[in-house]
């Protein structure tokens, strides 16, 4: 039993899908054409390491709403939340609600003070009062390890995907499906910078949107557009009666279990104004009062689609039995696209067939913008806090920059299709779970620390981050989610996990803050009350913004 | 432990005809910036504070009071529908007071400073 999102590796196939290959490898194709048409003329105009680095700056507000919504809407919640929900109803619904919720910490904390303060990255706002290379080297790992667990989850998440829906199942098959995403993602990198970056995203949005905005359109059809009537018929269907409507099948079995879901409601909810790839696109805006408006309009699109796992999950639920979605896969993910078949006609229609299609590769589509994503902060952060303010001291000029973040693009990306095609086996939960943990560890205490507590040292700093880090990654490294469970664990048949709990949140968060605080107060070291003035002016104010 | 080289340029974003610390350091202590200081910090954080509290109610909710939260209100919608629902209000609704707040209080403050700062008064 797990108490995260996970698409873990199932051997069998959706029911009929190597039927519907060409089908949905023309309009994968026809995505991937698009985007890169797209990211070779957003190449054209990346000039300097704004461009390279944030777009240029030149986005609205809505377009990076757009953007940030295709950004952070991953695989996982699309396929996953459908899957749970479709499988455990209503505990499923719960991870819509914390990952919307969670931006309000962006926006009321993080989002305006960030745009107005930093320059292209989260290490940018992290060092400004620090000592900068121990700060800027610890921002850049903590922002490569987050990212890179996070991409790995995502590539991971490709390969099963495809075993999937296309039918393909030899290793090598997966193989080259994981290099084709890695390959692709550094092409949009590389060329396209932040502005191709966003484009795509845009894009994905609008079509997991569309796509989304159908099946629930088709499903409530079919129900009259009567939610009671969806959701009798899904508690009827699950074969657990009413209690598929309320809290508990997943979440409420022991005293552990319901400790690991608090555990994780706070990684969730403090996690996602700590993620690397999300902090960055609000310098991508001209201005704090656009980063507001794009966290606005992510809040509203990203809501609404929340709002449509209802449907998708509970319509799975009820249009399908729950015999055929673990047959396809054990986790449920596949309910989406499955439920798009039935919702199309069923598996020996065309209506079926096509909508299928339309599903698998909203989802291919959805993976290709959030692994760009991943890559641009994680080489960004490599290029302009690692390699220019630290082994350069930041005495390296624009060019040298922007090519060393093209060639940190490659490399990251190189080893991300390595681990990436050794990782297929492992649990993706684990890592998506710990994506958000260290962010939400390590990152967001010392974000807040730094932009309003005064007293707040060098020392703090590095306390809370590399604390967070490190003591988020040993708990999760014994934990249930990498040894002490044969079904699910990383590592089976071997077991020397003590930590009970699969989400070190709960723990580790609290720490984060508690080290930043114990580091500062412990600090020889006096906080520098200018460099504090400076900052506060100019995060309130946005007074010599870039 | 000081003995590493200043920040070096343009890391922190220090552009050419910026104010200079002493400038910064007197925006800070004016009665303005005191003024808008406060107006963001007594309206965002304890918001946070409200949110974070509600938010974390519901999952208390859903864990512990499983009976309560699937009582049914009308039809197959239960109180743990309607809470999660809520929540989903609650944030577009918190959304748009903050936004309203900002537009009405925050940005003409902080636009007046910002001016007077990139002119070098």
């Amino acid at each position: 039993m797990s108490h995260t999102l996970r698409l873990d590796l199932a051997t069998t196939t959706a029911a009929g899908a190597g039927e519907h290959r060409p089908l949905i490898m023309t309009l994968f194709g026809l995505f991937v054409v698009a985007t890169l048409v797209i990211t070779i003329w957003a190449g054209r105009q990346t000039k300097d390491a704004a461009d390279f680095y944030a777009g240029g700056r030149q986005f609205t507000g809505f377009q990076n709403g757009l953007a940030i919504s295709g950004d952070y809407m991953s695989a996982a919640s699309f396929l996953g939340i459908a899957g749970v929900i479709a499988l455990k109803g209503y505990d499923g619904f719960l991870y819509s609600i914390g990952f919307l919720v969670a931006w309000l910490v962006a926006l009321l904390l993080v989002a305006e003070p960030l745009r107005n303060s930093g320059r292209y990255t989260m290490g940018d706002v992290l060092a400004f009062r620090m000592r900068q290379r121990p700060v800027r080297t610890a921002a850049g790992t903590s922002t490569i390890v987050v990212s890179i667990f996070y991409l790995l989850a995502q590539m991971a998440g490709a390969g099963v995907l495809v075993s999937l829906l296309l039918g393909i199942t030899s290793d090598g098959g997966q193989v080259a499906i994981v290099a084709l995403v890695g390959v692709l993602m550094i092409l949009y990198v590389t060329i396209g910078g932040m502005k191709g970056t966003t484009w795509v995203q845009m894009v994905k949005a609008v079509l997991l949107i569309a796509g989304a905005l159908l099946i629930t359109f088709l499903v409530m059809w079919k129900f009259n557009f009567n939610v009671s009537d969806l959701l009798g018929k899904a508690a009827e269907n699950s074969g657990k009666g009413s209690s598929f409507l309320e809290p508990g099948l997943k979440y409420g079995i022991t005293g552990t279990s319901k400790l690991d879901f608090i555990s994780l409601g706070l990684a969730l909810v403090l996690g996602t104004a700590g993620l690397p790839h999300i902090l960055i696109r609000f310098y991508t805006v001209p201005t704090a009062k656009a980063a507001r408006k794009s966290v606005n309009w992510a809040i509203g699109i990203i809501g609404v689609f929340y709002l449509m796992t209802i449907a998708l999950g509970f319509g799975a639920a009820a249009l399908l039995s729950p015999k055929e979605i673990t047959d396809s896969n054990p986790s449920g993910n596949t309910a989406a696209p499955l439920l798009a078949q039935a919702v199309g006609g069923g598996a020996d229609s065309t209506g079926g067939a096509i909508l299928l299609a339309v599903i698998s590769a909203v989802a291919f589509a959805t993976i290709l913008a959030v692994v760009a994503g991943l890559t641009l902060a994680s080489s960004s952060s490599f290029a302009h806090d690692i390699y220019v303010n630290v082994i350069r001291k930041g005495e390296a000029t624009e060019k040298e920059e922007v090519r060393a973040a093209r060639w940190s693009t490659v490399v990251i990306g190189a080893v991300a299709i390595v681990l990436g095609a050794l990782a297929r086996d492992i649990n993706i939960a684990g890592l998506v779970a710990l994506a958000f943990a260290v962010a939400a560890s390590a990152n967001l205490p010392t974000i807040l620390y730094s932009l309003f507590w005064k007293r707040f040292t060098t020392r703090g700093a590095l306390w809370s981050i590399y604390g967070g880090l490190i003591s988020s990654v040993v708990l999760v490294l014994f934990s249930p989610v990498v040894s002490g469970n044969d079904k699910t664990s990383m590592f089976k048949g071997v077991d020397f996990h003590w930590f009970p709990l699969e989400n070190p949140g709960i723990v580790s968060i609290p720490l984060g803050f508690l080290l930043g605080w114990l580091g500062t107060v412990l600090s020889k070291e006096k906080a520098d009350p200018q460099k504090f003035a400076e900052l506060e002016v100019r995060s309130l104010t946005g007074t010599g913004a870039h | 432990m000081t003995t590493e080289a200043a920040p070096p340029h343009g890391s922190a974003g220090t552009p050419a005809a910026s104010p200079t610390a002493e400038e910064f350091s007197a925006v800070q202590q004016s009665a303005e910036f005191a003024e808008l200081r406060s107006s963001y910090r007594s309206f965002a954080f304890p918001l946070t504070v409200a949110f974070i509290a509600w938010y974390l109610l519901y999952v208390l909710l859903s864990n512990y009071a499983g009976g309560f939260m699937g009582t049914k209100l009308f039809g197959n919608i239960n109180v743990a529908l309607v809470f999660g629902l809520a929540q989903f209000a609650t944030t577009f609704l918190i959304a748009w007071l903050y936004s309203r707040h900002a537009a009405a209080n925050l940005d003409p403050k902080a636009a007046a400073i910002k001016a007077r700062m990139e002119a070098g008064e």
